[in-house]
């Protein structure tokens, strides 16, 4: 449930308030403030632009590009594109995390926008997108009005339309269940682009990051998924990589693999009803113990 | 925002068919240098709309960019920095975009254009 928040922090405050449930109010002033001024977040942040930087897959011949990065919040991430000599426009919800980057001087040009309602652009204009820890905001419906699958077809239809034919779109993404990256996936593959997952360090709890890579255009040669790190144990502090199995990255051909390492073992029974006597001692109303909290849930794929 | 920016800008309200270009309503302008690429301006020059480029960058109070042009005059160093000039260096900071087709006024304020639509109009 709360796998879509993109920090620990953010986590904890969902858990402790339910109405952080809209990326506006979540990403008020102070919470915009301090998800900026945590080095941790701005570490993890620019980490995280780099690969997807990466996997967006520029020619190499030292032109800049003219980019997208949607959901830039602060600009934490448009910033890891200034670096590399790109122009970009970032795109955002959040007037908090806007005037941040304002004050930060970051240099993309910046919207106030949501992309649930569709990127406002011409056709065939931009060279690549980004996206950091946003996406999956769209599988809410934070207002009566909101339908999800309206959104993401009203996203990806507008994305397709804005990238120049053979343009990448790479999604760093925290989708909240298997059954969420795939309508986000699915919503992409409407909308007409060829692509998949790259999970980077797989069996790592810590480490593992998923990508969503999108092509403008229909599948080829170079639409082929590219592969993630982590197979030579890269992680080193990495729990969770023992065991026979390959420690490979899962591109999206290999979703009928059993996923025998989901993330349970830690938060187990014990784990939740720990959880849930503290929240109670805050005052939190919490729903009461049955013999069906934290029970193990199937498996479906 | 940038004039870049604004070329690229298409208004996605809901029944518009032409929402392009935005009309710019300058209430302050400001200018800001930035490093001089020709291989990025060569780049983006397919996709510019010259025409959408050129009202803009009057409505900015620049007038020095030609009418027409063809893509022979990117060889030319001088026509080089007036499209680097209009396109990189030259900030909408307060004022508005309007639809052309609707007249919905998208406000620009410190440079950052609120693009949000209301529900009616998604
Ligand atoms: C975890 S932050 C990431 C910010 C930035 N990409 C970074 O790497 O630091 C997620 C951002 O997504 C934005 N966001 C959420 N829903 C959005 C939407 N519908 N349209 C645009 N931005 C959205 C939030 O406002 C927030 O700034």
């Amino acid at each position: 449930m709360l796998g879509f928040l993109a920090t620990e922090k953010e986590r904890e405050r969902w858990v402790q308030d339910q109405s952080y449930k809209h990326p506006q109010i979540f990403y008020n002033d102070t919470e915009a403030r301090k998800y900026t001024s945590s080095s941790r977040i701005v570490d993890i942040q620019a980490k995280l632009s780099e690969r997807a930087l990466e996997l967006l897959a520029l020619p190499e011949d030292g032109v800049p590009r003219f980019l997208l990065d949607i959901g830039c919040g602060s600009g934490l991430s448009g910033e890891t594109l200034s670096e590399n000599g790109h122009q970009w426009i970032g795109l955002d919800i959040s007037q908090s995390m806007l005037s941040v980057a304002l004050e930060r001087e970051v240099e993309g040009d910046l919207l106030l926008t949501d992309m649930g309602q569709g990127l406002a652009m011409r056709t065939g204009v931009i060279d690549g997108a980004i996206s950091i820890s946003a996406v999956q905001w769209l599988c809410n419906a934070d207002k009566s009005c909101h339908n999800p699958r309206l959104r993401l077809k009203a996203f990806f239809g507008s994305l397709y339309r804005c990238l120049a034919r053979g343009a990448k779109a790479v999604f760093q993404m925290y989708p909240e269940s298997l059954a969420q990256r795939e309508l986000i996936l699915g919503f992409a593959m409407r909308a007409g682009f060829a692509g998949g997952v790259v999970v980077d360090y797989p069996h790592s709890s810590k480490s593992r990051k998923e990508y969503l890579v999108l092509t403008c255009g229909p599948p080829s040669v170079s639409t082929t998924v590219p592969t993630g790190k982590g197979e030579e144990g890269g992680s080193s502090s990495d729990d969770e990589s023992s065991g026979d199995e390959d420690n490979h990255t899962v591109s999206i051909s290999d979703r009928h693999r059993p996923r025998k390492k989901m993330k349970v073992s830690k938060k187990d029974r014990k784990w939740v009803l720990k959880k849930k006597e503290q929240m109670r001692k805050k005052g939190n109303i919490v729903p009461p113990d049955t013999k069906y909290t934290a029970r193990k849930r199937k498996t479906r794929f | 925002m940038r004039l870049l920016t604004h070329n690229m800008l298409s208004s996605n309200i809901k029944g518009v068919t032409n929402g392009f270009p935005l009309l710019i309503e300058a209430e302050k302008f400001i200018e800001k240098t930035v490093d001089f690429n020709p291989d990025f301006l060569k780049n983006m020059y397919p996709k510019i709309e010259w025409k959408a480029l050129v009202s803009a960058a009057t409505s900015m109070g620049y007038n020095q960019l030609p009418e027409e042009v063809e893509p022979s005059m990117l060889e030319s160093e001088e026509f080089l920095k007036k499209f680097h000039h209009a396109l990189l260096e030259l900030h909408l900071e307060e004022g508005a975009l309007i639809c052309p087709e609707t007249g919905r006024r998208f406000a620009v304020i410190k440079g950052i254009p609120n693009m949000l639509l209301h529900e009616d109009e998604v």
